[in-house]
């Protein structure tokens, strides 16, 4: 490796280069599609820096210049940096507290001039590699709970400074990062039990309290049965089972209230009530008043799943070829709220179809995969931990973002990589795909 | 280190794979296996705006435009456009409040939102539209929009034009889906009767709006567009003048005259009394006009010349001739003796001449109209021995009559139309248990009995005389402008009846000379035009009124028929003025009036002085006055007991009656005293109880 004369395109993956191109131009494309009003001059408008387009492009060259800056800088100077970063990511966050310019209910975001800056969304970069450089130091033994814990708590931390800022959809980004660390050992059953947990509340949203405490008992009942002899062997096993019992009752019973009535913003039960398709009835007055005036809530009156409706009605109405660029009704008419942002998937929905989603999310998955084969291939545990970090945040935000649009996920705001309009979650995410393939390009070294 | 776990690495790309197929699935799903969301998407952003064509005019004989388009304005309000608007003085100019106008504005959200123009004030009275007119740029978010309305400029024939409103739920069931919810249709009259004709084709233009219901921009430019088809308009056999004369001359009576053109069977005029302009249901206060006209007792809004229902009287004797004459049952010189009554059945018919001779022959019989005559000929036509009993002998009798189209709807081309009444002879059977003669029903034979018609029936059983036995379903719509094959509308008039066949002219001659002489030397003689030969019939007809639950004799009502000339008819009127004495003292008067105005298109001066004296006379039966009284007595109880507002019913509680005057009046007709009904009394005592607990809640409140 030389490094005094750095040649930019040596070792660089170039599939994910042009995967990462290819999405940047759906981006500007969808957001064109979107914004742009009929009679406009393309060109002119497209230099004007006045329309959303014109100002994606821009941070699409910010993001290549940035992309070429990375890719110049020594790979080491990431792992030398991380925790520095880190500590600066934190800071950033706790700097929102005071300084913050409250946008859409958020408060989230700080403004310089005409510059906003969402600091939760960059420190996910940070969070990445403060998390790769701890899993890959020498001394940290990821068997240990002691390890996993202080994994979890630098994925986590800055999750719940992000929950204090309202913006619970970042938030639940930085439990992706659970995958990299499964991926590094730890136990399958902690994903297992998070799983049941999540499928637990889901079924105490839709199932009669009574009726569900009855079958959790009975599945209990007739667990102790099946291993009765082995519950005859070992008593521990019986205890376990009741364990288990009293935990899933207890939760459905008391923790899932709780939470639902005490901690949860009233719009955001609503929300994950529209998911799971019930209808939420507010307690009093002063709940329905918070949901009313939620952040973009916008047809108060039509139901808190107008969103998602507008936004099926929009994917749905694409049928297989879609309608054409520009052609569409729904996304072209401000039908479907922030649509040049977190519904950005309508527009390409509405506009080419079944054809076109296919294609993107082939591209996606693509990418995803491709993400994964480069973190295998590493020697360094670093670059491999920050390639799954990388391939993690990525699907949570795919996953969840799509997901919502098609109506299979509660309304999270959280943007579609590289598509959505906003500055600030283009260049996250440029960042973060450029280290990798910086550090891929050094596939060879053992970084620590 | 790194073949430790690899597997998982398999786990993660597995985990991964799962969730796209989920999303793929859910997008098949979603755009290649349901329809819905196409239709949702259009109906979300596609906008059909209707384009109103104009309504069809009516024009009258002479191409005088009767029923016309105009243009009112509507002030429209865009809620979130309202910024620095001048309240106080927006309201003054409207004369209303600050708390009206939030209310308004409140509405017009809740109707249309807040991004989408709602009508705040509509149909503005001009000389509001022309202060706002001037004064519209200082208040940003409103605005003045045309609205095409119907205008009557003769002020006249309202019953005949009828109105239109907005269309009601049963309109928009009946017509399968071509009306919508505030589309304008023909209520009654001729707006109603030709509504298809009028209305023309609405138009489409397919709009595309956004999330806000604002337009944005016309859908695939136009491609599905299709445009307003004016209505088309109608020619009528109106003669607007004559229709201004008789309604003039019908002010302050009940009835009805409608004028025909015998050779046509066009309706020259038609007016019901009491009348109305029907400009006042055209303007800004409509509906409180409406009401107004609803709630009269004396049914304003009723057409009595279609649904108007009077025993003929004297009136019906040429025709109960012609039936006789056709059956060949008498000849032109059948005559009888008559000495003052009928004495053929048990109960005498009395006759109003008792000089031997003057039913020597039919047209004797009909010019000093003989009631034994008449009673007689019916008698033996019904009899008749061919027939094979009196049942057979009637309904053949009746077969006639509806022939004539008394007792059947004429099929005017107005709605709701009356058809009269020809009992059946089911009906006799059913009051007289099956045993009855020609004797029971005798006096049908000089019109009345149970005989009722509506004065266009009489008027077109006139044109069937003036014409020699055929007329034309009376109508009042010459032609369609561009009438094309499909208007099948207007097949129905075009098409000749002949009820009679086998009646000579002389018989003819004999009926119409018995006519002229009622004008010459008889009844009629107030209708002689000079150097016109009319034929005329008058009639005083006996009627009943269920007044206070009594059934009451009122004084007669005055009728008559004509027609003229006698050699080339032009006109024939029926005229029916009720409670108005003979026929010859208040109907005749107006017939002749309405003739001479038509025949000569204008009046002599000595006569321009009997117009004012006839429409200046007030004939309202003072019954309505009473009706009048207890309507809206009791509805101001009613409306007391709903609201507990004594502000309407304290205007009846402190007199007794309507009118001084109007007591007398009833003491003059030998009416029933005007002592309240039992329920009117319980009414006021009841009150009287309530009243003073009122008062006092009133005055704590305060």
């Amino acid at each position: 490796m030389n490094q005094r004369k750095p040649d930019i395109s040596k070792g660089v993956d170039w599939l994910v280069v042009w995967l990462y191109i290819l999405l940047v131009s759906i981006g500007v494309l969808s957001i064109f599609a979107t914004t742009y009003t009929e009679g406009e001059s393309v060109i002119q408008t497209f230099l004007s820096l006045k329309t959303d387009y014109s100002r994606q492009l821009l941070y699409v060259g910010i993001g290549a210049v940035l992309a070429v800056f990375i890719l110049l800088t020594d790979s080491k100077f990431f792992t030398a940096t991380a925790n520095l970063w880190y500590a600066f990511g934190i800071l950033l966050l706790l700097l929102v507290f005071p300084f913050h310019t409250e946008v859409k209910g958020t408060r989230s975001i700080m403004r310089f001039g005409g510059f906003q800056l969402q600091p939760a969304e960059l420190c996910k970069v940070f969070v990445n590699l403060a998390l790769a450089k701890y899993l890959s130091r020498v001394d940290t033994d990821f068997s240990k709970t002691r390890s996993q814990l202080i994994a979890t708590a630098i994925a986590v931390t800055p999750a719940f400074i992000t929950i204090l800022q309202q913006e619970t959809g970042l938030a639940l980004v930085y439990f992706s990062f659970f995958l990299v660390m499964f991926r590094e050992g730890l136990p399958a059953a902690v994903l297992i039990i998070g799983f049941s947990l999540a499928a637990l509340v889901v079924a105490t949203l839709l199932v009669d309290p009574n009726i569900l405490a009855i079958i959790l008992t009975a599945a209990a009942a007739i667990a102790i049965y099946i291993m009765r002899r082995q519950i005859k062997r070992q008593r521990q096993l019986l205890v376990i089972i009741m364990g288990i019992w009293f935990v899933a009752v207890g939760v459905q019973r008391f923790a899932v209230p709780y939470i639902f009535d005490n901690i949860m913003q009233p719009y955001q039960v609503k929300r994950i009530y529209d998911t799971i398709g019930k209808d939420y009835v507010p307690k009093d007055a002063s709940e329905a008043m918070e949901i009313a005036q939620a952040p973009d809530a916008k047809k108060k009156d039509d139901g808190g799943d107008y969103n998602v409706r507008q936004s099926k009605i929009a994917i749905g109405s694409g049928g297989f070829a879609g309608k054409g660029l520009l052609k569409g009704t729904q996304t072209r008419y401000d039908f479907v709220p922030e649509q040049r942002t977190d519904f950005i998937f309508c527009t390409i929905g509405e506009g080419f179809g079944f054809l076109g989603s296919l294609v993107l999310l082939s591209i996606y998955f693509l990418l995803l995969m491709r993400i994964i084969t480069i973190a295998e291939r590493q020697r360094s545990v670093f670059s491999r931990c920050y390639a799954y970090g990388v391939a993690s945040i990525f699907f949570f935000h795919i996953a969840i973002n799509i997901c919502m649009t098609i109506g299979l996920a509660p309304v999270i705001g959280i943007p579609l990589p590289f598509i959505s309009y906003g500055g600030t979650s283009l260049l996250t995410f440029t960042i973060l795909l450029f280290i990798l393939v910086r550090l891929d390009a050094d596939r060879q070294m053992v970084l620590r | 280190m790194s073949v430790f776990n690899q597997s998982r690495s398999t786990v993660i790309r597995l985990i991964i794979a799962g969730v796209f197929v989920v999303m793929l699935a859910q997008l098949t799903n979603l755009q290649l296996f349901s329809n819905k969301y196409q239709a949702l998407a259009f109906n979300n952003a596609v906008y059909p705006k209707v384009k109103y064509p104009d309504r069809g005019i009516i024009y009258d004989r002479k191409g005088k435009a009767i029923l016309n388009n105009t243009i009112m304005y509507d002030l429209e309000v865009t809620p979130t456009q309202i910024k620095g608007v001048d309240t106080t003085y927006l309201c003054q100019l409207l004369d209303i409040d600050t708390a009206e106008f939030r209310k308004r504005v409140i509405t017009a959200i809740i109707k249309n939102g807040r991004y989408r123009p709602s009508i705040f004030e509509d149909l503005l009275p001009p000389q509001v539209h022309a202060r706002l007119e001037e004064n519209i740029y200082k208040f940003p978010g409103f605005a003045l929009v045309e609205r095409p309305v119907r205008t009557y400029p003769f002020n006249a024939a309202a019953h005949i034009m009828g109105y239109i409103g907005e269309a009601d739920s049963g309109n928009i069931k009946r017509s399968d889906g071509f009306y919508r919810l505030g589309d304008y249709v023909g209520k009654t009259g001729l707006e109603s009767f030709y509504e298809h004709v009028l209305m023309g084709r609405r138009g489409v233009e397919y709009m595309i709006k956004d999330n806000k219901n604002r337009l944005v921009g016309k859908y695939e430019e136009g491609a599905f567009d299709t445009a307003a088809i004016a209505g088309r308009n109608l020619r009528t056999y109106i003669d607007i003048e004559v229709q201004q004369l008789a309604e003039k001359l019908m002010q302050g009576k009940v009835g009805a005259a409608v004028a025909i053109e015998p050779k046509t069977g066009g309706i020259i005029a038609m007016v019901s009394g009491p009348n109305f302009d029907p400009n006042m249901l055209t303007g800004p206060e409509k509906q409180q006009n409406f009401n107004k006209l609803f709630l009269d007792v004396s049914s304003p809004l009723l057409n009595r010349a279609i649904k108007g229902q009077y025993p003929p009287g004297s009136t019906f004797k040429p025709l109960g001739a012609l039936v006789a004459l056709d059956e060949g049952i008498i000849t032109p010189s059948f005559g009888i003796g008559c000495s003052g009554a009928y004495y053929g059945c048990a109960r005498p018919v009395k006759c109003t001449h008792n000089n031997p001779g003057h039913a020597a022959n039919l047209r004797l019989a009909i010019a000093n109209s003989c009631n034994s005559y008449f009673t007689h000929i019916y008698r033996l036509s019904v009899d008749a021995n061919r027939h094979g009993g009196v049942k057979k002998g009637y309904q053949k009798w009746k077969g006639y009559m509806n022939n004539f189209d008394l007792g059947v709807r004429v099929g005017v081309d107005l709605p709701s139309e009356d058809k009269g009444n020809i009992p059946d002879s089911s009906v006799y059977n059913k009051v007289y248990r099956n045993s009855w003669s020609s004797c029971t029903n005798l006096t049908l034979g000089i019109g009345q009995d149970m005989m009722l018609a509506t004065p266009l029936q009489l008027a077109n059983s006139m044109c069937i005389i003036a014409n020699k036995g055929y007329y034309f379903t009376p109508h009042f719509v010459e032609k369609i402008d561009e009438e094309s094959p499909e208007d099948t509308i207007m097949n129905a008039f075009r098409k000749k009846h002949s009820p009679l066949t086998s009646i000579s002219d002389d018989a003819y001659e004999a009926v119409i000379s018995g006519m002229q002489d009622v004008v010459e030397i008889g009844t009629a003689r107030m209708a002689k035009l000079p150097g016109i030969n009319v034929c005329a019939k008058t009639g005083t007809a006996e009627n009943y009124r269920v007044i206070d639950g009594k059934r009451t004799k009122l004084k007669d009502n005055s009728v008559f028929v004509c027609f003229a000339p006698r050699e080339n008819p032009k006109i024939a009127i029926a005229v029916i003025v009720e409670n108005a004495g003979y026929g010859g003292t208040w109907a005749g008067p107006i017939a002749a009036l309405m003739m001479e105005k038509y025949l000569n298109d204008t009046l002599r001066p000595e006569r321009v002085k009997e117009v004012e004296r006839i429409a200046s006379t007030d004939l309202m039966p003072s019954w309505i006055i009473r009706e009048q009284y207890k309507a809206d007595s009791t509805r101001a109880w009613n409306w007391f007991k709903r609201t507990n507002d004594t502000s309407v019913i304290r205007k009846f509680m402190r007199k007794h009656s309507a009118t001084p005057d109007s007591l007398k009046r009833y003491k003059d007709e030998k009416l029933p005293s005007p002592a309240p009904r039992p329920e009117t009394r319980t009414t006021r005592t009841g009150l009287e109880a309530i009243l003073p607990q009122q008062q006092k809640i009133k005055s704590t409140s305060v």
